[in-house]
């Protein structure tokens, strides 16, 4: 018997799963991100509270002062689900790896000036513990959050700050190898620079609210410390002192702050939308945050600039993330 | 600090370490028990994170690279699949119902998997640990997507899959799976790990996957057989953490070895009453068939499981409490599931069947001691009934047991005449359990175990009141995705699409 199943026209059943169609109705066939994503998580009938904490629900939204009818409006403008996520980010790797390249067979790092490098080491490289921090915070926004669609990027999230995290690490073994990341731990655990960032990290570290999390470490410190490190002090600064090269290996960086900032600010957007309340609680915690770790950034934006300009690019940072929040609907 | 010196040359391990572990510090400012509350209750001592020994290692950059290679083969080929309606490849429609149980029950646990593993990864208080979860946890959120992504075209020309969300939640055989994972999830970390990460995937995951993906790949179903092969490497480090733990756990503090040997006690015996569904998969499911579950057993469970266990025992481990009676039980389960799941047929979203001449001629093979004597005669039974016009449904609820939550409808492992059934009672009330191992299961937590969710009961409460025409609806159970085989539209629709396209 032969089969030639690829001519023969057969009509659907089915344009997609019965969820979908409750959600998006049967009229478009739903994209994969839709169907990797919408209510994949239990809802119903779970089975045991959880041991550690048996006031709790196995999955909690009460776990978040944040209130939502439908945390799967929380969705993702970036469309990742799995795939689409390893794709880009695989892409990014391979640029970044014929960066790595490009910076080690030119020896940009021998030419480059030494009070660069000196800010490359003092700013740059103690920074990967943040990324540790971010990726422990991330990870639990996932863990403990609600919705698929809310801690599925989250995930990702946490991961991409593993990510950056190892790719600071290669440029310290790239400029003064294993002492490089000796001494930026060192000036982490030790400097008076760093220490309002640590401690700041450790408090984050004891909050267990999922979307306070997620509010204080994606939006405010993030946003405070990527246009701030990466877009000012590497990619103007250095550059103009003949750092060329440094920003070469932190494009990553950047280019990834652009991408996520446009799914972090969509969040903000929806969840403030959805009540007086919710905006209530955003606008404290962001005011509270931005503030604070306006104050912590001082002495770390001083490690690269004089007094007087750290000022001014913080205010900088600072306003802008304001603008942010402002474009998100929250303090008008 | 000497700045622009010629970097040395660091070996792997050394290059992990600086890439991971060295990336956490000791916390000052806070308590360690405030950023990690729950590592302490369960009762495990770690005296030394750091001696954790990193099961693989991966950086982030190598990960995403090896990862989107996979990602791209397998969207080629399920795209590939859909477009040449590869679906009227397998062998006939009657294998619908293996992907369909899959569908139902497995793949949400990959995705409770998911959050699970991102709980641990942020719970334990040492980074390669967290880190070596994290990366399970975006795994199984990969191996729950892709699943979908699979089944997505099955669920455009059959009854069955549509409604699988709301299933998971609902049916009360699904009600099995999402228990063990809800049950993995509530434990503490430890547990968490020893239930999922050593048990499932260590002991158990071959005996679930090797029958599941060989299975595909016998009855023609390439979407289903890539979606396996694209997991394996996956699979690989999830085993290679799995032991890990456990040895991490072993050799941290011998305390912690009555509490481990508790746990695989327990989880073993969770593991096999589930794998049970995949037992009737393999004996009755697949048209073609790889391998009976007995033959399967002995290569996964008992070869595999020895040599484990042999490993184990210098740490003072024992093989699981159990073990006697799922080795006595192995010849029956998949019969007396099978038996159940085609008796209340009115009420599974997937079709069973009667075994055929052929069907019948390979279980007394593959079952010489067991088939024919106790099981053949009920298939008998219900295929006489089936020749003068009626049909064998048993319409009355089954009794779940309160641990498992499968009917009670195994039998005692010493006579398999007798149905075992086990009562224990608890503050004034009754819980019934299918077996000696999940009546012990119960009886160490039965603080937890009373809070389960059992499908049954609720039928009779609130707003059903036992109104079975509205718990189907509630449960989403259509009658076109229920019932025999041979009368579904499954069935015909397949015989149809398959002629139009074959030519002789």
């Amino acid at each position: 018997m032969q089969i030639d199943v690829q001519t023969v026209n057969i009509e659907q059943k089915n344009q997609t799963f019965s969820h979908l169609k409750k959600r998006f109705g049967d009229k478009k066939i739903p994209s994969r991100y839709q169907e990797a994503s919408y209510d994949l998580q239990a809802e119903e009938n779970l089975h045991y509270r959880p041991t550690w904490a048996p006031e709790q629900e196995l999955y909690d939204p009460n776990l978040s002062k944040i209130r939502m009818n439908d945390w799967y409006d929380l969705k993702d403008p970036r469309q990742f689900y799995y795939s689409t996520y390893t794709l880009n980010r695989a892409k990014q790797q391979e640029t970044m790896e014929s960066n790595f390249k490009t910076v080690e067979s030119l020896n940009l790092i021998e030419g480059m000036p030494d009070p660069v490098l000196a800010v490359a080491q003092d700013l740059l490289i103690p920074l990967r513990h943040a990324n540790y921090a971010a990726n422990m915070n991330n990870t639990l926004v996932c863990g403990y959050g609600y919705g698929t669609v809310f801690t599925q990027p989250c995930v990702y999230h946490a991961m991409d700050n593993l990510g950056i995290a190892q790719y600071l690490s290669r440029l310290g073994l790239m400029i003064g190898d294993v002492e490089s990341l000796e001494a930026a731990k060192q000036d982490w655990m030790d400097s008076d620079a760093w220490q309002p960032l640590r401690r700041s990290l450790e408090d984050l570290m004891c909050v267990r609210d999922p979307v306070e999390v997620f509010i204080k470490q994606n939006f405010v410190l993030d946003g405070l410390l990527y246009p701030l490190v990466y877009q000012r002090i590497v990619d103007q600064n250095l550059v103009e002192q003949g750092g060329s090269g440094i920003s070469i290996l932190t494009q990553f960086m950047t280019n990834w702050y652009l991408e996520s900032k446009r799914w972090v600010d969509s969040v903000i957007k929806t969840m403030a939308s959805e009540s007086a309340e919710n905006k209530a609680v955003l606008e404290e915690w962001i005011d509270s945050a931005a503030n604070h770790f306006t104050s912590v950034l001082l002495p770390v934006a001083g490690l690269a600039v004089a007094g007087n300009q750290a000022d001014e690019l913080v205010s900088e940072a600072h306003d802008e993330l304001l603008q942010r929040a402002k474009k998100a609907g929250l303090f008008k | 600090m000497d700045i622009k010196k010629t970097p040395k040359k660091l070996n792997v391990k050394e290059k992990y370490r600086l890439m991971t572990r060295d990336l956490a510090w000791e916390p000052s400012y806070r308590d360690e028990k405030e950023i990690y509350p729950y590592v302490d209750y369960e009762g495990i001592k770690v005296h030394d994170w750091s001696k954790w020994e990193d099961p693989f290692r991966l950086t982030m950059d190598a990960y995403w690279k090896y990862q989107a290679e996979k990602e791209r083969k397998y969207y080629a080929i399920i795209d590939a699949h859909a477009q040449n309606n590869g679906h009227l490849n397998v062998t006939d429609a009657r294998y619908l119902t293996a992907i369909k149980l899959f569908l139902q029950s497995i793949s949400p646990g990959e995705y409770a998997s998911h959050r699970g593993f991102a709980r641990v990864g942020r719970e334990f208080a040492g980074v390669g640990p967290q880190v070596a979860c994290q990366m399970q946890s975006i795994d199984e959120i990969r191996h729950a997507q892709t699943q979908v992504h699979a089944m997505s075209n099955y669920n455009k020309f059959y009854n069955g899959f549509k409604d699988f969300a709301n299933q998971r939640d609902r049916i009360w055989y699904t009600s099995v799976a999402r228990s063990f994972f809800d049950d993995a999830m509530s434990a503490g970390p430890f547990e968490f790990l020893i239930a999922i990460g050593f048990s499932f995937e260590y002991v158990l995951t071959n005996l679930l996957f090797v029958p599941f993906m060989s299975g595909a790949a016998y009855n023609g179903d390439m979407a289903t057989c890539t979606f396996g092969f694209s997991a394996q490497s996956d699979e690989a480090r999830h085993m290679t953490l799995g032991l890990e733990c456990i040895k991490f756990m072993l050799e941290q503090d011998p305390d912690n070895i009555p509490i481990v040997q508790k746990w695989i006690d327990k989880w073993f015996w969770r593991g096999c009453r589930l794998l049970t569904l995949v037992a009737a998969m393999m004996d009755y499911m697949l048209p073609k068939r790889v391998m009976s579950w007995r033959e399967a057993w002995n290569i996964y469970g008992v070869e595999n499981g020895n040599a484990l266990f042999r490993d184990l025992a210098r740490y003072g481990i024992k093989p699981p409490m159990h073990w006697d009676d799922v080795e006595k039980s192995i010849d029956h389960t998949s019969h007396q599931i099978m038996l159940g799941l085609y008796q209340w047929k009115f009420g599974t979203a997937f079709h069973s069947w009667t075994p055929t001449a052929s069907d019948i001629e390979w279980l007394k093979e593959k079952y010489p001691t067991t088939f024919e004597k106790y099981y053949l005669p009920r298939w008998e039974y219900a295929i006489a009934q089936k020749e003068n016009g009626g049909e064998y449904n048993n319409f009355g609820l089954p009794k779940l047991c309160q641990t498992c939550q499968l009917p009670c409808l195994f039998t005692e492992p010493d006579d398999p005449t007798q149905l075992a059934h086990r009562e224990t009672e608890y503050e004034g009330e009754k819980y019934h359990f299918c077996s000696d191992g999940c009546q012990h299961v119960f009886e160490q937590e039965p603080e937890k175990y009373v809070q389960a969710w059992l499908p049954m009961p609720s039928m009779m409460q609130e707003p059903l009141k036992g109104d079975l025409a509205a718990w189907m609806e509630w449960a989403s159970l259509e009658p076109t995705a229920s019932g025999e085989y041979a009368n579904s539209e499954d069935k015909a629709n397949f015989e149809k699409w398959r002629k139009q396209v074959s030519t002789d």
